[in-house]
Protein backbone atom coordinates (compact mmCIF):
# COMPACT_ATOMS: atom_id res chain seq x y z
CA UNK A 1 0.00 0.00 0.00
CA UNK A 2 1.61 3.32 -0.66
CA UNK A 3 1.23 6.22 0.87
CA UNK A 4 -1.20 8.26 0.46
CA UNK A 5 1.01 11.27 -0.35
CA UNK A 6 1.98 9.53 -3.54
CA UNK A 7 -1.27 8.66 -4.95
CA UNK A 8 -2.89 10.96 -7.42
CA UNK A 9 -6.08 10.80 -9.68
CA UNK A 10 -5.96 10.20 -13.06
CA UNK A 11 -7.68 12.35 -15.75
CA UNK A 12 -11.40 10.75 -15.02
CA UNK A 13 -10.78 10.94 -11.60
CA UNK A 14 -9.94 14.79 -11.45
CA UNK A 15 -13.42 15.65 -12.61
CA UNK A 16 -15.13 13.00 -10.64
CA UNK A 17 -13.70 14.30 -7.23
CA UNK A 18 -14.18 17.87 -7.76
CA UNK A 19 -17.63 17.34 -9.12
CA UNK A 20 -18.43 15.30 -5.72
CA UNK A 21 -18.96 18.67 -3.40
CA UNK A 22 -21.30 20.28 -6.18
CA UNK A 23 -23.39 16.73 -6.70
CA UNK A 24 -23.32 16.57 -2.47
CA UNK A 25 -24.58 20.21 -1.86
CA UNK A 26 -27.42 19.69 -4.58
CA UNK A 27 -28.36 16.28 -3.16
CA UNK A 28 -28.54 17.56 0.32
CA UNK A 29 -30.52 20.84 -0.50
CA UNK A 30 -32.97 18.50 -2.79
CA UNK A 31 -33.43 16.15 0.19
CA UNK A 32 -34.00 19.23 2.69
CA UNK A 33 -36.44 21.02 0.47
CA UNK A 34 -38.31 17.76 -0.21
CA UNK A 35 -38.84 17.51 3.53
CA UNK A 36 -39.66 21.01 4.31
CA UNK A 37 -42.10 21.01 1.68
CA UNK A 38 -43.31 17.80 2.40
CA UNK A 39 -44.87 18.83 6.07
CA UNK A 40 -45.86 22.57 4.62
CA UNK A 41 -46.47 22.59 1.32
CA UNK A 42 -46.16 26.29 0.72
CA UNK A 43 -42.66 26.86 2.62
CA UNK A 44 -40.55 29.67 1.56
CA UNK A 45 -37.21 28.79 2.68
CA UNK A 46 -36.12 26.14 0.39
CA UNK A 47 -38.03 26.18 -2.78
CA UNK A 48 -38.14 23.59 -5.26
CA UNK A 49 -35.95 23.64 -8.61
CA UNK A 50 -39.20 24.55 -10.39
CA UNK A 51 -40.09 27.36 -8.01
CA UNK A 52 -36.55 28.74 -8.33
CA UNK A 53 -37.10 28.28 -12.38
CA UNK A 54 -40.56 29.67 -12.33
CA UNK A 55 -39.16 33.41 -10.47
CA UNK A 56 -35.86 33.25 -12.65
CA UNK A 57 -38.29 32.89 -16.01
CA UNK A 58 -41.34 36.25 -14.39
CA UNK A 59 -37.84 38.56 -14.18
CA UNK A 60 -35.51 37.58 -16.71
CA UNK A 61 -38.00 36.98 -19.44
CA UNK A 62 -40.64 38.88 -19.12
CA UNK A 63 -41.36 42.72 -18.65
CA UNK A 64 -41.67 44.10 -15.33
CA UNK A 65 -45.18 45.42 -15.49
CA UNK A 66 -44.61 48.37 -13.29
CA UNK A 67 -41.29 49.96 -15.82
CA UNK A 68 -41.43 47.63 -18.74
CA UNK A 69 -37.84 46.44 -17.92
CA UNK A 70 -36.35 42.64 -17.93
CA UNK A 71 -35.32 42.93 -14.11
CA UNK A 72 -32.85 40.68 -13.86
CA UNK A 73 -30.70 42.32 -16.48
CA UNK A 74 -31.54 45.98 -15.81
CA UNK A 75 -30.46 44.71 -12.55
CA UNK A 76 -26.60 43.10 -14.07
CA UNK A 77 -26.30 46.24 -16.02
CA UNK A 78 -26.63 48.64 -13.18
CA UNK A 79 -24.52 46.38 -11.09
CA UNK A 80 -21.48 45.38 -13.56
CA UNK A 81 -21.44 48.89 -14.68
CA UNK A 82 -20.67 50.09 -10.90
CA UNK A 83 -18.69 47.05 -10.73
CA UNK A 84 -16.88 48.12 -14.03
CA UNK A 85 -16.08 51.79 -13.40
CA UNK A 86 -14.93 51.08 -9.78
CA UNK A 87 -12.16 48.48 -10.57
CA UNK A 88 -11.34 50.62 -13.50
CA UNK A 89 -10.28 53.69 -11.77
CA UNK A 90 -9.08 51.37 -8.90
CA UNK A 91 -6.74 49.73 -10.87
CA UNK A 92 -5.55 52.65 -12.88
CA UNK A 93 -4.56 54.65 -9.62
CA UNK A 94 -2.87 51.66 -8.68
CA UNK A 95 -0.94 51.53 -11.47
CA UNK A 96 0.35 54.44 -11.34
CA UNK A 97 0.74 54.94 -7.13
CA UNK A 98 2.09 51.48 -7.23
CA UNK A 99 4.79 51.75 -9.62
CA UNK A 100 5.71 55.27 -8.47
CA UNK A 101 5.95 53.73 -5.36
CA UNK A 102 8.19 50.68 -5.90
CA UNK A 103 10.41 52.21 -8.00
CA UNK A 104 11.23 55.62 -6.88
CA UNK A 105 12.11 56.29 -3.22
CA UNK A 106 10.95 59.79 -2.68
CA UNK A 107 7.75 58.85 -3.65
CA UNK A 108 8.16 55.34 -1.59
CA UNK A 109 9.21 57.50 1.57
CA UNK A 110 6.21 60.04 0.78
CA UNK A 111 3.31 57.79 0.31
CA UNK A 112 4.04 54.28 1.95
CA UNK A 113 3.19 54.86 5.80
CA UNK A 114 -0.09 56.82 4.13
CA UNK A 115 -1.08 54.33 1.89
CA UNK A 116 -0.58 51.71 5.06
CA UNK A 117 -2.93 53.69 7.48
CA UNK A 118 -4.99 54.09 4.66
CA UNK A 119 -5.68 50.59 3.65
CA UNK A 120 -6.45 49.94 7.28
CA UNK A 121 -9.50 52.15 7.38
CA UNK A 122 -12.63 50.22 7.52
CA UNK A 123 -14.54 50.70 4.26
CA UNK A 124 -17.64 49.79 4.95
CA UNK A 125 -17.23 52.30 8.40
CA UNK A 126 -16.68 55.62 5.83
CA UNK A 127 -19.67 54.31 3.91
CA UNK A 128 -22.16 56.72 5.95
CA UNK A 129 -18.98 59.43 4.84
CA UNK A 130 -19.37 58.33 1.29
CA UNK A 131 -23.47 59.10 1.21
CA UNK A 132 -23.65 62.29 2.50
CA UNK A 133 -20.22 63.52 0.49
CA UNK A 134 -21.38 61.86 -2.51
CA UNK A 135 -25.16 61.45 -2.45
CA UNK A 136 -27.03 58.72 -2.75
CA UNK A 137 -26.75 58.06 -6.10
CA UNK A 138 -24.12 56.05 -8.54
CA UNK A 139 -21.00 58.45 -7.71
CA UNK A 140 -21.06 57.00 -3.84
CA UNK A 141 -21.04 53.21 -4.54
CA UNK A 142 -18.48 53.59 -7.15
CA UNK A 143 -16.29 55.64 -4.82
CA UNK A 144 -16.91 53.03 -2.00
CA UNK A 145 -15.27 50.18 -4.59
CA UNK A 146 -12.81 52.07 -5.24
CA UNK A 147 -11.94 53.12 -1.52
CA UNK A 148 -12.42 49.54 -0.28
CA UNK A 149 -9.97 48.22 -3.17
CA UNK A 150 -7.59 50.75 -4.30
CA UNK A 151 -4.87 50.59 -1.39
CA UNK A 152 -4.46 46.99 -1.72
CA UNK A 153 -4.07 47.71 -5.18
CA UNK A 154 -1.13 49.87 -4.87
CA UNK A 155 0.68 48.13 -1.86
CA UNK A 156 0.72 44.85 -3.65
CA UNK A 157 1.82 46.31 -7.29
CA UNK A 158 4.40 48.47 -4.85
CA UNK A 159 5.65 45.25 -3.65
CA UNK A 160 6.16 43.47 -6.93
CA UNK A 161 7.86 46.15 -8.37
CA UNK A 162 10.34 46.34 -5.63
CA UNK A 163 10.73 42.64 -6.00
CA UNK A 164 12.02 43.10 -9.51
CA UNK A 165 15.97 42.23 -9.55
CA UNK A 166 17.62 45.28 -9.36
CA UNK A 167 20.47 44.34 -11.32
CA UNK A 168 17.50 44.30 -13.91
CA UNK A 169 17.06 48.09 -13.08
CA UNK A 170 20.91 48.93 -13.19
CA UNK A 171 21.60 47.27 -16.50
CA UNK A 172 18.70 49.26 -18.22
CA UNK A 173 20.19 52.28 -16.67
CA UNK A 174 23.74 51.21 -18.29
CA UNK A 175 21.74 51.03 -21.81
CA UNK A 176 20.90 54.77 -21.58
CA UNK A 177 17.39 54.33 -20.09
CA UNK A 178 15.72 57.19 -18.43
CA UNK A 179 13.50 57.02 -15.54
CA UNK A 180 10.65 57.54 -17.86
CA UNK A 181 11.66 55.24 -20.57
CA UNK A 182 12.60 52.63 -17.58
CA UNK A 183 9.04 52.46 -16.56
CA UNK A 184 7.57 52.09 -19.95
CA UNK A 185 9.98 49.42 -20.96
CA UNK A 186 11.31 47.91 -18.28
CA UNK A 187 8.43 47.67 -15.37
CA UNK A 188 5.28 48.10 -17.04
CA UNK A 189 5.61 45.37 -18.74
CA UNK A 190 6.23 43.32 -15.80
CA UNK A 191 4.16 44.67 -13.56
CA UNK A 192 1.10 44.28 -16.29
CA UNK A 193 0.42 40.37 -15.56
CA UNK A 194 1.25 41.24 -11.77
CA UNK A 195 -1.85 43.80 -11.54
CA UNK A 196 -4.21 41.58 -12.96
CA UNK A 197 -3.55 38.87 -10.64
CA UNK A 198 -3.99 41.48 -7.59
CA UNK A 199 -7.47 42.73 -9.25
CA UNK A 200 -8.64 39.05 -9.80
CA UNK A 201 -7.76 38.84 -5.59
CA UNK A 202 -9.70 41.75 -5.26
CA UNK A 203 -12.86 41.04 -6.87
CA UNK A 204 -14.06 39.05 -3.81
CA UNK A 205 -13.93 42.53 -1.75
CA UNK A 206 -15.20 44.68 -4.78
CA UNK A 207 -18.65 42.25 -5.19
CA UNK A 208 -18.61 42.77 -1.23
CA UNK A 209 -18.49 46.57 -1.29
CA UNK A 210 -21.11 46.94 -4.50
CA UNK A 211 -23.73 44.56 -2.59
CA UNK A 212 -23.11 46.10 0.73
CA UNK A 213 -23.66 49.85 -1.13
CA UNK A 214 -26.43 48.29 -2.62
CA UNK A 215 -28.27 47.00 -0.07
CA UNK A 216 -28.15 50.52 1.43
CA UNK A 217 -29.27 52.93 -1.09
CA UNK A 218 -30.62 51.96 -4.41
CA UNK A 219 -33.38 51.82 -7.00
CA UNK A 220 -31.84 48.89 -8.79
CA UNK A 221 -28.84 46.47 -8.85
CA UNK A 222 -28.27 42.72 -8.08
CA UNK A 223 -27.70 43.64 -4.06
CA UNK A 224 -30.85 46.45 -3.96
CA UNK A 225 -33.00 43.23 -5.50
CA UNK A 226 -32.17 40.58 -2.95
CA UNK A 227 -32.20 43.17 -0.24
CA UNK A 228 -35.29 43.77 -1.42
CA UNK A 229 -37.30 40.64 -1.72
CA UNK A 230 -35.70 39.65 1.43
CA UNK A 231 -38.66 41.39 2.75
CA UNK A 232 -40.92 38.83 1.76
CA UNK A 233 -38.75 35.76 1.92
CA UNK A 234 -38.38 35.41 -1.44
CA UNK A 235 -35.88 32.87 -2.08
CA UNK A 236 -36.34 31.32 -5.01
CA UNK A 237 -35.71 35.02 -6.18
CA UNK A 238 -32.74 35.33 -4.08
CA UNK A 239 -31.17 32.17 -4.10
CA UNK A 240 -30.65 32.00 -8.64
CA UNK A 241 -29.44 35.51 -7.56
CA UNK A 242 -26.56 34.78 -5.87
CA UNK A 243 -25.99 31.58 -8.53
CA UNK A 244 -25.83 34.52 -10.91
CA UNK A 245 -23.49 36.43 -9.23
CA UNK A 246 -21.31 34.02 -8.48
CA UNK A 247 -21.08 32.76 -11.78
CA UNK A 248 -20.33 36.61 -13.28
CA UNK A 249 -17.63 36.95 -10.49
CA UNK A 250 -16.33 33.35 -11.48
CA UNK A 251 -16.24 33.74 -15.37
CA UNK A 252 -14.54 37.53 -14.87
CA UNK A 253 -11.76 35.77 -13.08
CA UNK A 254 -11.39 33.34 -15.96
CA UNK A 255 -11.81 36.07 -18.13
CA UNK A 256 -8.57 38.00 -16.50
CA UNK A 257 -7.34 34.87 -15.99
CA UNK A 258 -7.28 34.36 -20.03
CA UNK A 259 -6.06 37.47 -20.68
CA UNK A 260 -2.45 36.75 -18.69
CA UNK A 261 -1.81 34.17 -20.55
CA UNK A 262 -2.75 35.58 -24.17
CA UNK A 263 -1.11 38.78 -23.93
CA UNK A 264 1.70 37.46 -21.78
CA UNK A 265 3.33 34.83 -23.56
CA UNK A 266 6.55 35.60 -21.48
CA UNK A 267 5.00 34.17 -18.24
CA UNK A 268 5.02 30.60 -19.15
CA UNK A 269 7.87 30.20 -21.37
CA UNK A 270 10.32 27.99 -20.05
CA UNK A 271 8.32 26.87 -17.58
CA UNK A 272 6.36 23.07 -18.82
CA UNK A 273 7.04 22.43 -22.92
CA UNK A 274 9.93 24.50 -23.17
CA UNK B 1 39.31 55.62 -24.68
CA UNK B 2 38.88 54.51 -21.36
CA UNK B 3 41.85 55.01 -18.97
CA UNK B 4 40.30 54.61 -15.59
CA UNK B 5 41.36 56.38 -12.34
CA UNK B 6 40.88 55.48 -9.00
CA UNK B 7 42.34 58.26 -6.42
CA UNK B 8 42.25 57.81 -2.91
CA UNK B 9 39.45 56.09 -2.50
CA UNK B 10 37.49 54.77 0.84
CA UNK B 11 34.32 52.82 1.45
CA UNK B 12 32.66 53.16 4.71
CA UNK B 13 29.12 51.50 5.75
CA UNK B 14 28.19 52.36 9.24
CA UNK B 15 30.67 50.77 11.74
CA UNK B 16 32.72 48.53 8.92
CA UNK B 17 35.10 50.12 6.46
CA UNK B 18 35.02 47.94 3.35
CA UNK B 19 37.59 49.19 1.60
CA UNK B 20 40.33 51.98 2.84
CA UNK B 21 43.43 53.95 0.37
CA UNK B 22 43.04 52.36 -2.95
CA UNK B 23 44.87 53.43 -5.84
CA UNK B 24 45.14 52.49 -9.38
CA UNK B 25 45.73 53.60 -12.96
CA UNK B 26 44.43 51.02 -15.47
CA UNK B 27 45.55 52.04 -18.62
CA UNK B 28 42.98 51.74 -21.78
CA UNK B 29 41.86 48.49 -23.11
CA UNK B 30 43.10 46.53 -19.92
CA UNK B 31 41.37 43.08 -18.67
CA UNK B 32 41.45 43.35 -14.86
CA UNK B 33 40.11 40.16 -13.03
CA UNK B 34 39.30 41.44 -9.27
CA UNK B 35 40.29 38.24 -6.82
CA UNK B 36 40.10 37.79 -3.39
CA UNK B 37 37.84 36.31 -0.63
CA UNK B 38 33.99 36.85 0.21
CA UNK B 39 33.26 40.01 1.65
CA UNK B 40 36.65 42.05 0.92
CA UNK B 41 34.96 44.48 -1.07
CA UNK B 42 35.82 43.11 -4.37
CA UNK B 43 31.41 43.73 -5.44
CA UNK B 44 31.54 47.14 -3.58
CA UNK B 45 34.95 48.23 -5.82
CA UNK B 46 32.53 47.29 -9.16
CA UNK B 47 29.73 48.83 -7.97
CA UNK B 48 31.39 51.95 -7.33
CA UNK B 49 33.06 51.87 -11.04
CA UNK B 50 29.90 51.15 -12.17
CA UNK B 51 28.34 54.32 -10.49
CA UNK B 52 25.90 52.09 -8.33
CA UNK B 53 27.43 53.27 -5.20
CA UNK B 54 29.57 56.06 -4.03
CA UNK B 55 33.10 56.21 -2.55
CA UNK B 56 33.08 57.44 0.85
CA UNK B 57 36.19 59.19 -0.10
CA UNK B 58 38.90 59.73 -3.39
CA UNK B 59 37.19 59.15 -7.06
CA UNK B 60 37.15 57.39 -9.57
CA UNK B 61 37.88 58.79 -12.97
CA UNK B 62 37.23 57.80 -16.81
CA UNK B 63 39.67 59.64 -18.66
CA UNK B 64 40.00 62.02 -16.38
CA UNK B 65 36.66 63.15 -16.01
CA UNK B 66 35.41 62.16 -12.22
CA UNK B 67 32.75 59.11 -12.98
CA UNK B 68 29.24 60.35 -13.38
CA UNK B 69 27.71 58.84 -10.10
CA UNK B 70 24.60 56.77 -11.81
CA UNK B 71 25.03 54.04 -14.12
CA UNK B 72 25.05 55.22 -17.47
CA UNK B 73 25.57 53.81 -21.29
CA UNK B 74 29.56 54.39 -21.28
CA UNK B 75 29.71 51.48 -18.83
CA UNK B 76 28.00 47.72 -19.78
CA UNK B 77 27.44 45.51 -16.99
CA UNK B 78 26.85 42.25 -16.73
CA UNK B 79 25.36 40.49 -13.51
CA UNK B 80 25.44 36.86 -12.65
CA UNK B 81 22.11 36.50 -12.84
CA UNK B 82 19.22 38.20 -13.63
CA UNK B 83 20.76 40.68 -16.06
CA UNK B 84 18.36 40.17 -19.20
CA UNK B 85 14.61 41.02 -18.98
CA UNK B 86 12.23 38.01 -18.81
CA UNK B 87 9.47 39.86 -21.26
CA UNK B 88 11.43 40.52 -24.07
CA UNK B 89 12.93 38.05 -26.67
CA UNK B 90 16.10 37.14 -27.46
CA UNK B 91 16.09 40.00 -30.23
CA UNK B 92 14.09 42.79 -28.50
CA UNK B 93 16.96 42.39 -25.23
CA UNK B 94 19.69 43.19 -27.47
CA UNK B 95 17.83 46.33 -29.62
CA UNK B 96 16.78 48.00 -26.22
CA UNK B 97 19.49 49.91 -25.69
CA UNK B 98 19.19 51.26 -29.10
CA UNK B 99 15.58 52.11 -28.67
CA UNK B 100 16.12 53.67 -25.51
CA UNK B 101 18.76 55.96 -27.22
CA UNK B 102 16.57 56.82 -30.97
CA UNK B 103 13.53 57.12 -28.86
CA UNK B 104 13.75 59.42 -25.60
CA UNK B 105 9.67 59.34 -25.48
CA UNK B 106 8.26 56.12 -26.17
CA UNK B 107 11.42 54.08 -25.92
CA UNK B 108 10.37 52.23 -29.11
CA UNK B 109 11.27 52.48 -32.13
CA UNK B 110 9.42 51.37 -35.60
CA UNK B 111 9.84 51.04 -39.48
CA UNK B 112 13.32 51.59 -40.67
CA UNK B 113 15.48 52.67 -37.55
CA UNK B 114 14.14 49.47 -35.82
CA UNK B 115 15.48 47.03 -38.67
CA UNK B 116 18.45 48.97 -38.82
CA UNK B 117 18.63 48.30 -35.03
CA UNK B 118 17.68 44.68 -35.56
CA UNK B 119 20.21 44.28 -38.54
CA UNK B 120 22.67 45.76 -36.29
CA UNK B 121 21.65 43.15 -33.51
CA UNK B 122 21.57 40.29 -35.40
CA UNK B 123 25.42 40.56 -36.03
CA UNK B 124 26.22 40.98 -32.33
CA UNK B 125 23.63 37.97 -31.95
CA UNK B 126 25.36 35.88 -34.21
CA UNK B 127 28.84 36.61 -33.04
CA UNK B 128 28.09 35.03 -29.12
CA UNK B 129 26.59 31.96 -31.16
CA UNK B 130 22.88 33.43 -30.55
CA UNK B 131 22.27 33.82 -34.17
CA UNK B 132 19.41 30.88 -34.49
CA UNK B 133 17.61 31.78 -31.04
CA UNK B 134 16.51 35.43 -31.95
CA UNK B 135 12.24 34.79 -30.91
CA UNK B 136 13.12 33.02 -28.03
CA UNK B 137 12.85 34.29 -24.21
CA UNK B 138 14.93 34.22 -21.93
CA UNK B 139 13.56 31.80 -19.91
CA UNK B 140 14.01 29.38 -22.82
CA UNK B 141 17.66 29.34 -22.89
CA UNK B 142 19.99 27.68 -21.08
CA UNK B 143 22.57 29.55 -18.16
CA UNK B 144 25.54 29.25 -20.78
CA UNK B 145 22.97 31.19 -22.98
CA UNK B 146 21.61 33.69 -21.25
CA UNK B 147 24.78 35.17 -20.60
CA UNK B 148 25.63 35.05 -23.72
CA UNK B 149 22.84 37.42 -24.45
CA UNK B 150 23.53 39.66 -21.40
CA UNK B 151 27.29 40.45 -22.79
CA UNK B 152 25.08 40.99 -26.28
CA UNK B 153 23.02 43.38 -25.20
CA UNK B 154 25.96 45.36 -22.88
CA UNK B 155 27.52 45.73 -26.11
CA UNK B 156 25.14 47.13 -28.53
CA UNK B 157 26.18 50.69 -27.19
CA UNK B 158 29.71 50.36 -27.45
CA UNK B 159 30.81 50.77 -23.61
CA UNK B 160 33.72 52.37 -22.77
CA UNK B 161 34.48 49.63 -20.02
CA UNK B 162 32.59 46.45 -19.28
CA UNK B 163 32.63 45.27 -15.95
CA UNK B 164 31.50 41.36 -15.32
CA UNK B 165 30.56 40.72 -11.68
CA UNK B 166 31.16 36.54 -11.52
CA UNK B 167 29.28 36.49 -15.13
CA UNK B 168 30.37 32.56 -14.99
CA UNK B 169 30.09 31.66 -11.53
CA UNK B 170 26.73 29.85 -12.43
CA UNK B 171 27.97 27.96 -15.65
CA UNK B 172 29.51 24.39 -15.75
CA UNK B 173 33.13 23.50 -16.83
CA UNK B 174 32.50 22.90 -20.59
CA UNK B 175 30.18 26.46 -21.26
CA UNK B 176 32.64 28.18 -19.40
CA UNK B 177 35.52 27.62 -21.32
CA UNK B 178 33.52 28.52 -24.26
CA UNK B 179 32.49 31.64 -22.66
CA UNK B 180 36.45 32.54 -22.03
CA UNK B 181 37.03 32.17 -25.51
CA UNK B 182 34.03 34.42 -26.61
CA UNK B 183 34.90 37.20 -24.29
CA UNK B 184 38.23 37.13 -24.65
CA UNK B 185 37.59 37.22 -28.42
CA UNK B 186 35.03 40.22 -28.18
CA UNK B 187 37.89 42.24 -26.04
CA UNK B 188 40.41 42.16 -28.39
CA UNK B 189 38.16 43.31 -31.29
CA UNK B 190 36.17 46.10 -29.06
CA UNK B 191 39.25 47.72 -27.39
CA UNK B 192 37.26 48.04 -24.14
CA UNK B 193 38.70 48.19 -20.52
CA UNK B 194 37.26 44.90 -18.69
CA UNK B 195 37.08 44.79 -15.16
CA UNK B 196 35.81 41.46 -13.87
CA UNK B 197 34.97 40.00 -10.15
CA UNK B 198 35.30 36.13 -10.02
CA UNK B 199 35.83 33.91 -7.24
CA UNK B 200 37.67 31.38 -9.19
CA UNK B 201 41.67 32.27 -9.26
CA UNK B 202 42.07 30.28 -12.36
CA UNK B 203 39.49 31.73 -14.15
CA UNK B 204 41.15 35.36 -13.32
CA UNK B 205 44.62 33.96 -14.53
CA UNK B 206 43.22 32.39 -17.55
CA UNK B 207 41.35 35.85 -18.75
CA UNK B 208 42.64 39.05 -17.15
CA UNK B 209 46.09 40.90 -18.41
CA UNK B 210 46.28 42.12 -14.59
CA UNK B 211 45.01 40.24 -11.48
CA UNK B 212 44.11 42.66 -8.89
CA UNK B 213 43.98 40.71 -5.42
CA UNK B 214 41.62 42.48 -2.47
CA UNK B 215 42.26 41.53 0.82
CA UNK B 216 42.33 43.19 4.33
CA UNK B 217 46.26 43.81 5.89
CA UNK B 218 45.16 44.94 8.80
CA UNK B 219 42.66 42.93 11.23
CA UNK B 220 41.56 43.97 15.07
CA UNK B 221 40.12 41.19 16.65
CA UNK B 222 37.94 42.91 18.75
CA UNK B 223 36.27 45.06 16.05
CA UNK B 224 36.14 43.15 12.57
CA UNK B 225 34.58 46.49 10.98
CA UNK B 226 37.81 48.87 11.71
CA UNK B 227 40.04 48.01 8.97
CA UNK B 228 39.10 47.48 5.54
CA UNK B 229 40.37 45.65 2.54
CA UNK B 230 43.04 46.88 0.31
CA UNK B 231 44.83 45.93 -3.15
CA UNK B 232 47.31 43.17 -1.81
CA UNK B 233 48.75 42.03 -5.19
CA UNK B 234 48.87 44.20 -8.38
CA UNK B 235 49.77 41.46 -11.04
CA UNK B 236 50.69 42.50 -14.29
CA UNK B 237 50.51 39.63 -16.63
CA UNK B 238 52.30 41.65 -19.42
CA UNK B 239 53.76 38.45 -21.40
CA UNK B 240 50.35 36.80 -21.62
CA UNK B 241 48.84 40.11 -23.20
CA UNK B 242 51.06 39.40 -27.18
CA UNK B 243 50.14 35.82 -26.23
CA UNK B 244 46.45 36.10 -25.94
CA UNK B 245 46.83 39.07 -28.90
CA UNK B 246 47.83 35.75 -31.09
CA UNK B 247 45.62 33.70 -30.05
CA UNK B 248 42.34 36.02 -30.54
CA UNK B 249 43.26 36.05 -34.25
CA UNK B 250 43.95 32.55 -34.54
CA UNK B 251 40.79 31.53 -32.73
CA UNK B 252 38.65 33.46 -35.06
CA UNK B 253 38.35 30.49 -37.76
CA UNK B 254 37.10 28.23 -34.40
CA UNK B 255 34.05 30.74 -33.94
CA UNK B 256 31.86 28.19 -35.74
CA UNK B 257 32.99 25.27 -33.88
CA UNK B 258 31.92 27.53 -30.92
CA UNK B 259 28.54 28.11 -32.30
CA UNK B 260 28.13 24.36 -32.79
CA UNK B 261 28.31 23.43 -28.79
CA UNK B 262 31.89 22.03 -29.70
CA UNK B 263 34.19 22.42 -26.48
CA UNK B 264 37.03 24.58 -27.49
CA UNK B 265 40.19 24.35 -25.40
CA UNK B 266 40.79 26.49 -22.60
CA UNK B 267 43.86 28.64 -22.85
Amino acid sequence: MRRIINRRPGRGGIVFWGALPFLGAAALYAVASALRLAENPNDKLLPPLSAMAAAVARIAFTPDPRTGDYLMWADTLASLHRLGLGLGVATAAALVIGIAMGLIPYVRAGLSPFVAILSMVPPMAVLPVLFIVFGLDELSKVVLIVVGVTPFLIRDLAMRTGELPAEQIVKAQTLGGSTWQIVLRVVLPQMLPRLVDAVRLSLGPAWLFLISAEAIAATEGLGYRIFLVRRYLAMDVILPYVAWITLLAFVSDYLLRLFNARCFPWLKAGKGSA
Amino acid sequence: MSHVSVRGLWKEYPGQVVLERVDLEIPSGEFCALVGPSGCGKTTFLRMLLGQERPTRGGILLDGRPLVAEPGPDRGVVFQRYSVFPHLTVLENVILGREFEGSRFLGRLFGARRRAAEEEAKGILAAVGLGDHLRKYPAELSGGMQQRLAIAQALILKPKVLLLDEPFGALDAGTKAQMYELLLRLWSERKMTVFMVTHDLKEGFTLATRVLAFDRVRVDPTDPGAYGARITYDLLLTEKTAVQARLATAGRPRETQDRHGTQVAAL
